[in-house]
């Protein structure tokens, strides 16, 4: 396989992964105010992702290096190009980052209370603007014969970048919900479970019009096929946390992102960021790469480390594997 | 000097890195120097089962996180700001700059938000041993990703391991190992790790020193002042021997820069140090009124004779190799920059070595002034830090990387002015914020106090019971 083939994988793996890992404490970031219905209650839903949210949002700070080094024309182009969608997701994670932090070293309801806005806001944005990105990836931009983007903030905002923001917005509260429904008890977990059937069955409205409008307008073979699955992975989801299953749930919903993304990317291929204007100016896996020395280098450096990170964040996830009971947090 | 109003997007995207990169490297020496200040604090407690060491411990754990978190969220703008103010730029050294940054987020910084994230959340998880361990990798993790960002920004100094290819207008990388380890690199990260070890001993002694003016909880706090006084005496040595050999390499690699340190005009052998000066901020008319004789030179060269090339002629040098141009940083504040780097640090040792003098063997400073002096003294290492950065990227200006790529070419092209200034002003305003807040915690929790020997233990013992609560140590 061509390196630069690869590192298209590699960054899609990315990208993936921090969707699915970030997808879900974004999803429990954006219900807090909506399960939460006391200091407890939300204490112990900030608990189920406390240990591990920020390890999750290293994926996307992996991704960005990665693809800074393997194709820093793709980096370029994208970062610049789509630079006030960047800047909104920035404030979202620093907000909620702090927050996550903070929340717990007051003592008013005040305190707690603007903390848990900041936790909504700051999950929300990211999770509808990393919808628009990528939306806007694969429908692609004008660009110009230096790879930068001529439009201006607007021409990022059109209806299929918006359907694919409210996509990703509704799946990872989905994702969320059932993972919710997982990791809590009693009351808590019930309402989780009831809430994911609900948002499952209206996040399946504009997943599968954005998705269909995907396939029709760039698809191929391979991206019905991804298609077809994450939406039957969808619909699985919605019938197991009925059942009450809520890890095979919210397995499921994991698995409708990853082969949801992957459908995105494989559309996107070979391009990394197609040119609506002159096709001579899109950004391609071999125009956009990095030397083969440096992707060399850097497919090493992924060979060894990415297997021991995914070890030890795996093993993160087994030592809090325990649900969180809301009767055991604290009343103060 | 121009107006606020005349500001392009290049001055606006130099001042948003210049914010932004500031702020963040407020965070990152604390970062750097408390995790493992507090990693040995755990260690003591662990080897001689004192719970003063506990109490310790959990006491700079928790001013250790306010300091993380922000240090955390900061610091993923750093990274995408590069794309969307600087993509010229990141065209053009991708292939050679991306790669340390990727090192970086997969050896560095994974290690330390997933073990950070088991280290608070861990204490009655994890078996002791482990559990230590933990806050052990979080602390090696901030200083490998130091040296990986280092090694980015030494390309940037003194640019190795490349070629230039002009087909395809850009550097690209030919030798890996000659990147990471970049004479620039080698000298920058031991000063960057003492500077971090000034920084957060400072912290020590200002915080230790509150809690001596009342008294209270002497038994955990005066460990923790003389570890603080260690660090900040190893720190302050550790910055004078680094800075003499970061000195000679900036003089072998950026000759440029040694020269607008001291704004010294004319090449000249047995070159002085003036420590102050009257007169024209850029030096060029200036009285000195403290000189220290041939220091310069032996700054630079080793031998107080030794010859330091003077503006003019470096000027005069690179307009023959780069072409016509203005290759002069700008001096007032390269000039003032590195002296107030030298001297806040200087006083941050100072104070060390009083308050250690007059704390030796338990005593106890009795004038009233003593401990507010001490505590206001930990703001030198901040600003140390602060000038010294400013000094070092200002003073390779008008080149982003040294002799291959300026500044001016290096911003995003298509990036209009409103769209930067919604950011900067953003940032600045989201900063300011929380910087209040941080303080107002930090300062909260420092005056707190420990929490008492039952309040440490109970949260600090493994246990296997499913049904009992996770520790709260956020």
């Amino acid at each position: 396989m061509e390196l630069t083939t690869l590192w298209f994988i590699a960054i899609a793996v990315l990208f993936t992964g921090y969707f699915i890992l970030e997808g879900f404490d974004f999803g429990v970031g954006i219900l807090l105010p909506v399960l939460g219905r006391d200091n407890r209650e939300r204490r112990a839903m900030i608990n189920t992702v406390g240990p591990v949210w920020d390890g999750n949002e290293v994926w996307i700070i992996t991704a960005g290096g990665a693809m800074f080094a393997a194709f820093p024309h793709w980096y370029a182009s994208l970062f610049s190009g789509f630079y006030l969608l960047l800047f909104a997701i920035l404030v979202g994670l620093i907000i909620r980052g702090v927050a996550f932090e903070y929340r717990g070293k007051g003592d008013t309801d005040r305190w707690r209370r603007g903390w848990d806005r900041c936790l909504f806001i700051g999950s929300a944005i990211p999770a509808f603007t990393w919808g628009v990105v990528v939306a806007n990836l694969v429908r692609g931009v004008p660009l110009d014969a230096n790879f930068d983007y001529t439009g201006s903030i607007w021409g990022l905002l059109g209806p299929y970048a918006l359907l694919g923001g409210l996509t990703t917005l509704l799946l990872f509260t989905t994702h969320g919900a059932y993972f919710l429904h997982l990791r809590t008890t009693g009351d808590l977990s019930g309402r989780a479970r009831a809430l994911g059937l609900r948002l499952g069955a209206v996040t399946a409205v504009p997943a599968l019009a954005f998705l269909i409008w995907t396939q029709v307008a760039f698809g191929d073979g391979v991206t019905l096929a991804l298609i077809v699955i994450a939406v039957l992975a969808l619909v699985a989801g919605l019938a197991l946390d009925y059942t009450g299953r809520g890890g095979w749930a919210f397995a499921a919903t994991a698995l409708t992102i990853a082969l949801a993304s992957a459908a995105l990317f494989a559309a996107l291929w070979p391009n990394v960021l197609p040119s609506t204007g002159d096709a001579a100016n899109s950004l391609t896996h071999a125009n956009a790469a990095a030397t083969d020395k440096t992707l060399g280098i850097m497919t090493w450096a992924a060979a060894v480390f990415l297997p021991i990170v995914l070890l030890y964040q795996g093993w993160t996830y087994w030592v809090f594997r325990q649900r969180v009971i809301v009767e055991r947090i604290p009343v103060a | 000097m121009r107006d606020w109003g005349d500001m392009d997007v290049l001055d606006l995207a130099r001042l948003q890195f210049g914010v932004t990169t500031v702020y963040h490297f407020l965070f990152v020496p604390v970062t750097i120097g408390l995790s493992l200040l507090v990693a040995i604090l755990q260690t003591l407690w662990r080897a001689t089962a004192k719970t003063a060491y506990l109490r310790a411990t959990k006491f700079w754990g928790k001013l250790f996180l306010i300091n993380v978190a922000m240090g955390i969220v900061t610091g993923i703008v750093q990274e995408f700001q590069f794309g969307m103010n600087w993509s010229a730029y990141s065209r053009f050294v991708g292939d050679v700059f991306g790669a340390p940054l990727a090192f970086e987020a997969l050896v560095a910084f994974f290690l330390e938000s997933t073990f950070i994230g088991l280290w608070i959340f861990g204490w009655d998880r994890l078996k002791p041993g482990l559990h230590l361990m933990c806050i052990w990798l979080v602390a090696f993790g901030s200083m490998a990703s130091a040296y990986f960002i280092l090694a980015a920004n030494a390309f940037m100094q003194n640019p190795v391991g490349y070629q230039v290819n002009e087909t395809a207008g850009r550097a690209e990388l030919t030798d890996f190992g000659a990147v990471l380890s970049n004479p620039v690199a080698l000298a920058a990260f031991p000063h960057t790790v003492f500077a971090a070890w000034l920084t957060a001993g400072t912290i020590v002694i200002a915080v230790s020193g509150y809690h001596f003016m009342h008294e209270r909880d002497l038994d955990v706090h005066r460990p923790a002042m003389r570890l603080g006084i260690l660090t900040t005496l190893v720190g302050g040595l550790g910055l004078v021997l680094s800075g003499d050999a970061l000195g000679k390499v900036m003089t072998a690699t950026q000759p440029m820069k040694m020269a607008a340190a001291e704004a010294l005009y004319q090449t000249t052998y047995n070159a002085p140090f003036s420590v102050l000066t009257i007169g024209s901020l850029d030096g060029r008319t200036g009285t000195p009124v403290i000189e220290i004789p041939g220091l310069l030179s032996y700054l630079a060269t080793g031998s107080f004779n030794g010859e330091v090339q003077g503006i003019n002629d470096l000027n005069s040098q690179y307009n023959a190799l780069y072409g016509p141009g203005d290759y002069v940083p700008y001096i007032p504040l390269t000039y003032w920059s590195f002296r107030l780097m030298i001297g806040f640090g200087m006083l941050a040792v100072a104070m060390a070595v009083i308050v250690w003098w007059s704390t030796r063997r338990g005593r106890m400073p009795r004038h009233r002034l003593f401990w507010p002096v001490a505590m206001w003294m930990a703001a030198t290492p901040f600003l140390a830090n602060t000038a010294g950065w400013l000094f070092t990227e200002m003073g390779r200006q008008p080149w982003v990387v040294f002799s291959l790529f300026q500044t001016s070419a290096a911003v995003s092209p298509r990036v209009g002015t409103p769209t930067v200034v919604i950011s900067l002003v953003g940032f600045t305003l989201v900063y300011l914020v929380l910087a209040v807040i941080a303080l107002k915690l930090f300062f909260k929790f420092a005056k707190a106090g420990p929490p008492d020997a039952e309040g440490a233990m109970s949260t600090s013992s493994p246990s296997d019971d499913p049904e009992k609560p996770m520790a709260f140590a956020y």
